[in-house]
């Protein structure tokens, strides 16, 4: 299926097929597909189908069914949806039925989007390779012995196996751009509360952002327009007006001036380096200005991360202890040996590390030397970045040092996993928008992604020059 | 190097009940991890404010709304997911003994 949200457009209003044949055609490829790939979790066919009649009573009635009128959208299982499954990848959620739908959920339907399923992912989030998963790993549609990337791996899978046109993921640390570079599609990571957190699960709060896939730049600025903007649920959404991104994109970049970070480039595999430069070359030859900047506080970004996430994630995991979220240790006999059972059989091992980590450096007398210590380092980030921006219009390097791994290989090694992040998480920490756009792929054929990154509340260059870009080379 | 000791009384803050095993591997992980982390101490952060909030484009009061009642979650919709519940409460283990 190689649909977009135009030819969708086109398709419905030229009466070549209804909403509802395209949602029960989407789901029925999606089914017969996922053994391969394990992207989905759960299936919605229920929702779908209610939604995409009421696209079709819409165009019957000649009203406007909205932006996203018909698209199917695959959302990463992290993300509520009422009376939908919603397991976070995790066996303490296997039973979880959402109570109310996250804000950017309502959105999308209100859009007119038709939400087809819910996809696989790290649980809570949290991994760089959806091998996390309490309910299998995801493979890479692109190399079925690969990993998909992490933690949305599940929605970057679907979008580039053609099961969605669309999918929600959510990125604390490069979870979007990671797993959107590994399988060749676009994802994107707004500028921290462009889009409501409401029923995003919590990982880490300073960190978390809701963020889209599709396979064309255009698809995702149209996406986020019907997502971002100021929701009262979430006092961290922001309240700057949403721009439609995807009426300026007109291919034309020339003047603007990019930043190369000189620390993005080393230590980078040389086949993944000589296609951002082949990148960058392509961006020259399209008018854009390209000088090399410095961001100096790159090196210390995975520490800095690591600390902060961590302590985030062991405050908002405490509260699953067996009282309220369905899973219950049936053994303990007492209060205390009910939390601790429950945790200790619910919680994978990613899951346990981090908890163990974040508590650990939030315990009595270790806050200032560590969490303390971190916010700072986390300033110096952020201050990299504002300087640069002084100089340029926007950053590109690449996502990720490696294309995609083996499945298996870097699961034993917390910290070569986690040092597999270092391109990703300085934009998570700075809070900018930052994306990946597919440059092409290694000589055995494993995608690779550009990242672009801009300053705060900038989507609109961000994706001017990420779509100049694909219309240049058709990647 | 991070001690078994010290893993066991960080798990019992987290409220994690780890085996044996786990506790060998987290000392290891942990370790490995925090001797990473110990590059953060390579910086002079003395005169730099600690980054506590990511970003706000508002007025100080922007998020705040008029102290009006409206409608939750409710009852029954938060208890549905409960492991165990009655007459429209969460049940736990008896806590205090008689």
């Amino acid at each position: 299926m190689s649909h977009t949200i135009d030819s969708i457009r086109k398709g419905l209003h030229e009466k070549q097929f209804s909403a509802e044949e395209l949602a029960r055609e989407t789901l029925a490829f999606a089914e017969a597909e996922n053994p391969k790939t394990n992207a989905y979790l759960t299936f919605a066919p229920e929702r779908a189908i209610a939604q995409a009649r009421r696209v079709d009573e819409t165009l019957a009635r000649s009203e406007d069914p909205g932006p996203l009128a018909g698209v199917p959208i695959a959302v990463k299982d992290v993300i509520l949806t009422r009376g939908l499954r919603t397991t976070c990848a995790s066996r303490l959620l296997a039973n979880y039925i959402a109570p109310y739908d996250a804000t950017a959920v309502i959105r999308v339907e209100q859009a007119g989007g038709v939400i087809i399923g819910k996809t696989n992912c790290d649980e809570f989030a949290m991994g760089s390779s959806t091998e996390n998963s309490a309910f299998g790993p995801v493979r890479n549609p692109a190399a079925l012995d690969r990993v998909p990337g992490g933690s949305s791996g599940g929605s970057a899978a679907a979008v580039a196996q053609g099961t969605a046109v669309l999918a929600l993921g959510s990125d604390t640390g490069g979870s979007v751009r990671q797993p959107a570079s590994f399988c060749g599609v676009t994802g994107v990571t707004p500028t921290y509360g462009r889009v409501s957190r409401y029923g995003l699960t919590a990982f880490a709060s300073s960190l978390d952002h809701i963020g889209p896939f599709s396979r064309s730049v255009r698809d995702s600025a149209v996406l986020l327009r019907t997502i971002a903007g100021r929701d009262e649920k979430d006092s961290t959404s922001a309240f700057a007006p949403v721009p439609d991104y995807a009426a300026a994109l007109n291919g034309d970049v020339r003047g603007m001036k990019i930043g190369l970070p000189k620390e993005f480039f080393e230590g980078l595999a040389s086949e993944t380096g000589d296609l951002i430069m082949a990148a960058v070359g392509e961006l020259q030859k399209l008018g854009c200005e390209v000088r090399e900047i410095k961001l100096p506080h790159t090196p210390y970004a995975i520490a800095c991360y690591y600390v902060i996430a961590t302590a985030e994630a062991s405050s908002n995991l405490a509260r699953y202890d067996g009282v309220r979220y369905t899973a219950r240790a049936s053994s303990a006999s007492t209060l205390a040996e009910m939390y601790r059972v429950t945790r200790d059989e619910g919680f994978g091992p990613e899951c346990k590390r981090r908890i163990m980590l974040g508590t650990y450096v939030l315990s009595a007398g270790y806050y200032d030397a560590y969490y303390l210590k971190a916010q700072k380092v986390r300033a110096l980030v952020a201050r990299d970045y504002a300087e640069a921006f002084e100089q340029v219009d926007a950053i590109v390097g690449p996502v990720s040092p490696f294309p995609a791994f083996r499945l298996g290989e870097k699961v034993n090694d917390p910290v070569a996993m986690y040092l597999s992040d270092i391109y990703t998480i300085t934009g998570d920490l700075a809070g900018i928008p930052c994306m990946s756009v597919p440059c092409g792929k290694t000589p055995e054929g494993l995608p690779v992604g550009l990242q672009i990154l801009t300053r705060h509340f900038n989507e609109m260059d961000m994706f001017r020059l990420a779509d100049a870009y694909q219309r240049a080379t058709s990647l | 190097m991070i001690s078994h000791e010290e893993v066991r009384r960080v798990a019992d803050l987290a409220n994690l009940a780890l085996t044996e095993e786990e506790i060998e591997r987290m000392a290891q992980d942990l370790s490995g991890i925090l001797a990473h982390v110990d590059k953060l101490n390579e910086l002079d952060t003395s005169n730099v404010e600690p980054m506590a909030q990511v970003l706000y484009d508002a007025e100080p009061t922007a998020t705040l709304r008029e102290d009006a009642e409206r409608p939750g979650l409710g009852n029954r919709d938060a208890l549905a997911n409960a492991p165990l519940a009655g007459s429209g409460y969460f049940k736990v283990p008896k806590v205090i003994e008689r």
